[in-house]
């Protein structure tokens, strides 16, 4: 069984529109490597040059920040929720 | 009864309330620091007069000289609490506030005379950021105090918000509380992990809503220079987002303990709830989570009495965080 990715509306262009994406794959790096392999247009918004994620995405697994718990390496299971959204100013701010 | 001089002598030195009872751990005990209680009813209150002192302090602001014009983006807390502040200090504040935010945000400003501009609220917080930013830059005799990079905006957590939950919880083991701006997460968490290193901080956000995220490609994202300027993301422990249905649920919850708090209230009591049931068991721990706000300006949400699945609609196309 594959992970369930969350499309952000922003990337939904390179995802023919869809909001949520079907991607099997045992890390955080292994998902969305596939992800941009099956939808040209993902890999420049989401990967920096260097292949680190790009500064202003932040990705979660079951909505904890990959960042804090093993960035790339973290591992996904079957049926884990992989959501991607943009950094934006917010908050109660 | 204490006698005070000024309204600005009670911002801060809020009370903490062990809500424990909603804890899913035994061994996990949770407090919550009730900013709330600050006057101009949010921990913004800190923020705003620390960001006015130190304008007056560095000349940008000078106080008794006529027609001195503030513009600051805010979604509502900051503006409120700066336009307390701006009123007893004589200056005139524009805020730039996205226009669908909840309505009682723009009537507390009104109640101290500040000016709303109107950011488009498609494109939520950030439009509010670019359009203020902008205006700022065409209107260079207006100060532009921008709580996102005023180093101010920490350093009053590290001052003052930071020592008070020491001071109140001396065994505290994590501190949880809402992204924002960070300028809670980043003051409060340097001073903790300083003196108390084993200290976890938590960061709680809610998702950028489809309709208020407001970007047209990645590029437009923002990451606020108060985060990235003291390296958060190498403070951080954990960073998690709770969804409005789960803030809600949470922030009816603590309403049954009596504490009518705000949705990112909510948010944020959701978010030590998951920290103590991912707590290893038997494991003390004392949780503080801020209260960023009382549950006033949420009231035409309907949080507390309407149907969840419609609350929920609502908070999708308003900005109430």
């Amino acid at each position: 069984m594959p992970v369930t990715v969350r499309i952000p509306t922003v990337l939904r262009p390179a995802t023919d529109g869809q909001r949520t994406v079907a991607v099997e794959g045992s890390t955080v790096g292994d998902v969305l490597g596939k992800l941009a392999a099956d939808h040209p247009g993902v890999r420049e918004q989401v990967f920096s040059a260097d292949g680190t994620l790009h500064r202003f995405l932040n990705v979660y697994v079951n909505d904890d920040d990959v960042r804090y718990t093993g960035g790339l390496d973290t591992a996904v299971a079957a049926g884990d929720e992989v959501t991607l959204l943009p950094a934006v100013a917010g908050g109660s701010a | 009864m204490a006698r005070y001089g000024s309204v600005l002598e009670l911002i801060g030195n809020t009370p903490m309330v062990d809500v424990s009872a909603l804890s899913p751990n035994d061994a996990a005990r949770i407090w919550l620091k009730l900013e709330g209680k600050n006057p101009a009813g949010s921990v913004k209150d800190r923020v705003a007069l620390a960001l006015v002192d130190a304008a007056e302090d560095d000349g940008l602001l000078v106080p008794g000289k006529p027609d001195q014009v503030l513009i600051e983006p805010s979604s509502g807390n900051t503006g409120i609490a700066l336009a307390l502040v701006c009123r007893l200090r004589g200056y005139h504040l524009k805020v730039v506030l996205p226009d669908n935010v909840s309505p009682e945000r723009r009537q507390l400003l009104g109640v101290y005379g500040a000016e709303v501009i109107d950011s488009p609220g498609a494109e939520g917080s950030n439009g509010a950021v670019r359009l203020a930013r902008s205006l700022a830059v065409d209107h260079p005799a207006w100060v532009f105090l921008y709580q996102y990079a005023n180093p101010a905006n920490p350093a009053v957590h590290y001052a003052t918000t930071g020592p008070e939950i020491l001071a109140d919880c001396p065994e505290v083991t994590h501190f949880v509380a809402g992204l924002g701006t960070s300028g809670t997460i980043i003051g409060v968490g340097t001073f903790l992990k300083e003196r108390r290193p084993d200290v976890q901080v938590w960061a709680i956000e809610p998702p950028a809503g489809e309709l208020v995220d407001g970007l047209r490609s990645l590029d437009d994202g923002y990451v606020p220079p108060v985060f990235s300027d003291a390296n958060g993301e190498a403070l951080l422990d954990r960073r998690v987002v709770v969804r409005p249905r789960e803030s809600i649920e949470w922030t009816r919850r603590l309403a049954e303990l009596g504490l009518f708090v705000g949705l990112s209230t909510g948010a944020a009591m959701a978010g030590a709830v998951r920290c103590a049931a991912g707590l290893p068991g038997g494991e003390d721990a004392s949780i503080v989570v801020v209260s960023a706000d009382d549950g006033w300006k949420y009231l035409s949400s309907d949080a507390w009495g309407g149907d969840l699945d419609d609350v929920v609609e609502r908070a999708s196309r308003t900005i109430y965080f």
